[in-house]
């Protein structure tokens, strides 16, 4: 019994470390990156001579860069959970309905409730968790499948219900002022993050996030059959429904103040299992460090390479999907179903 | 004192798409430390009997008594404590490493929110030896043969370290050597004082290791008894609804048919 500790892998742990530090890395570059005072990388001395420097790094870049990491940590986190509780590699966050339904929100709050960004961002949040209690309800009500096939089924049909209506939101919308508002919204971008948004982001996200990774081990059990994790021990109904909300409630947290930012919660679990294996002791958390650095990379390219700002969802579907094609091509993946 | 681990009194069961019973007023017992083997024709309803006592299906009417307590009256993870289960088959969907696979074994003797720690371990690696695989623990189990996944999930059960083991066809995989190996396991488990549930298709196997015999036949007729007793030729045929033969060749009972 000498291996033990070879067991418990703490060359696994120690990536999870040097992962971290390069979040740490990439978060102190993206800090001092952009167009100020000219393109590339400010010098920090700046910072202590230039008034506007100051300002510009702590109270714009400073709460934009952390309200990216949550967004990447929260939507990376979620698609691993959604991921294994489906025990599905294909599904994401925004799956059952959520993103669709924050989608509806944002628009019909641009429409309906005068477009101010508080209004916004509480209806997309409002919406998205609906969408995935709409879609749990009629999951709950069809009779024939299994429970991941009804909650599929049910989310597939409940995200084309709040798309049709986004529809006919920006049919409606005033084509001067409403429709480009919408649009923007669902490319996804974080430039208009202020201190407020990160505090109102912070304590779901953050709270969910914990909870994900305090109850990881749980999430190793879900991906099992049923009525094996049953045999387990555990109730998968209702261990599955903790693990649902709480991913969900940090989506929607985040994709309020966001909009729609797609790839990040299907690639990066991808990534993280390819890194770290299945096992969601390292895999979770390593989901979410990539999924911080993922974001936060995406969006300093967003908002530095052009003089204008670039949707972040569009960086992140480019990369992701990118991403995505090299690892459907690589001989070595072998899908299992 | 009854000395029974598991008492079904009663129990009915249909599923709610079928009308037809799958088990009708079924009463037994069975004793601590027993091997119960339960035979009978495909469909018959032997999975649906494992599933019953482990509480993954509730009966429609009946009881079920583990330890002499209502089974209502355990707590999940007191269950997954109390028994454990080896599935027919299952999908596995992530490519998990052997080690880590029995290690999920040890779920129901960690707190909510623990991982496994040294002791957890030690239980799933021993687990392994048991069954032939310590050598594979590094390996993906999803490059496993169907044979190593069967003894990979034995593995997963003996982790768990439960008082009743259910397991379903568990030799339906293996080849002759894991057979007998598996047939070693399950009865150095009796020795320990595990009392174990299995359902087979081949009454060598059930003459081989159990002591006790469910045998489900046509028409929600169950027999149950001492295996020596009840392993005839008689009861079989009517089991099985064709004729067969048992008999006793160097104090084994072998069975041949027509």
């Amino acid at each position: 019994m000498s291996n033990f500790e070879t067991l418990a892998d703490p060359p696994g742990k120690r990536k999870i470390v040097i992962l971290s530090l390069i979040l740490l890395l990439v978060f102190i570059l993206a800090l001092f990156s952009g167009r100020y005072p000219h393109g590339g990388i400010m010098n920090p001395k700046l910072l202590f001579t230039d008034p506007l420097a100051w300002k510009l790094v702590f109270n714009l870049r400073l709460p934009r860069l952390l309200t990216s990491l949550l967004l990447g940590v929260s939507l990376a986190g979620a698609g691993m959970v959604f991921q294994m509780i489906f025990a599905n590699p294909l599904v994401e966050p925004g799956f059952l309905g959520v993103s669709q339904g924050a989608a509806f929100g944002a628009a019909f709050a641009i429409i309906f409730l005068g477009s101010s960004a508080w209004l916004i961002q509480s209806s997309a949040a409002f919406f998205a968790v609906a969408g995935l209690g709409f879609s749990y309800y009629i999951a709950k009500r069809v009779h024939y499948g299994g429970w991941v096939l009804r909650l599929i089924l049910a989310g597939i049909a409940v995200s084309a219900l709040f798309s049709a209506g986004v529809g006919i939101m920006k049919y409606a919308a005033d084509p001067m002022s409403q429709l480009p508002e919408i649009t923007f919204w669902l490319l996804g971008g974080l430039w208009s993050i202020t201190w407020r948004e990160f505090f109102t982001v912070l304590p779901v996200s953050l709270i969910s996030t914990i909870i994900l990774l305090l109850m990881r081990w749980r999430l190793n059990v879900l991906s099992l059959d049923d009525e094996t994790a049953f045999s387990l021990g555990i109730s998968p109904g209702t261990a599955r429904l903790i693990f649902l909300i709480s991913a969900t409630a940090a989506t929607a947290a985040v994709i309020s103040v966001s909009g729609i930012v797609n790839w990040v919660g299907l690639i990066v679990p991808h990534i993280a299992r390819r890194l770290f294996r299945s096992d969601t002791r390292l895999s979770l958390p390593a989901a979410m460090l990539l999924g911080g650095i993922f974001t936060i990379f995406c969006d300093t390219l967003a908002r530095s390479v052009f003089a204008g700002e670039i949707p972040l969802g569009i960086f992140t579907s480019l990369f992701g999907a990118g991403a995505f094609i090299i690892l459907l091509l690589n001989k070595n993946l072998r899908i299992q179903k | 004192m009854n000395n029974s681990l598991i008492e079904l009194n009663n129990v009915s069961f249909t599923y709610s798409s079928e009308n037809n019973h799958v088990l009708r007023t079924l009463s037994m017992e069975v004793q601590d430390g027993d091997i119960t083997a339960i035979l009978g024709p495909n469909g018959i309803g032997k999975t649906t009997l494992l599933h019953l006592i482990l509480g993954w299906i509730k009966a429609d009417s009946g009881s079920i008594n583990l330890k002499g307590k209502s089974q209502q009256q355990y707590s999940r993870r007191d269950m997954g404590q109390l028994i454990g289960l080896v599935p027919q088959d299952e999908h596995i969907s992530f490519d998990y490493s052997v080690l880590e696979y029995v290690l999920l074994g040890r779920t129901p003797h960690l707190h909510p929110l623990e991982l496994p720690g040294k002791k957890d371990y030690i239980a799933a690696v021993n687990a392994l030896k048991k069954v032939g695989l310590e050598k594979l623990s590094d390996r993906s189990v999803t490059h496993l043969s169907g044979g190593e996944k069967q003894l990979v999930l034995v593995a997963r059960s003996l982790a768990q370290e439960p008082k009743i083991l259910l397991l379903d066809e568990p030799m339906s995989n293996l080849d002759l050597a894991n057979k007998i190996r598996l047939i070693e396991v399950l009865n150095s488990l009796k020795n320990e004082g595990v009392t174990i549930l299995f359902t087979s298709h081949e009454p060598e196997v059930a003459a081989a290791i159990s002591n006790y015999l469910i045998l489900m036949g046509k028409e929600n007729i169950i027999r149950h008894g001492y295996t020596d007793k009840l392993l005839t030729s008689e009861s079989l045929s009517k089991t099985y609804g064709i004729k067969i033969n048992v008999r006793d060749f160097e104090g084994k009972k072998i069975v041949t048919w027509h």
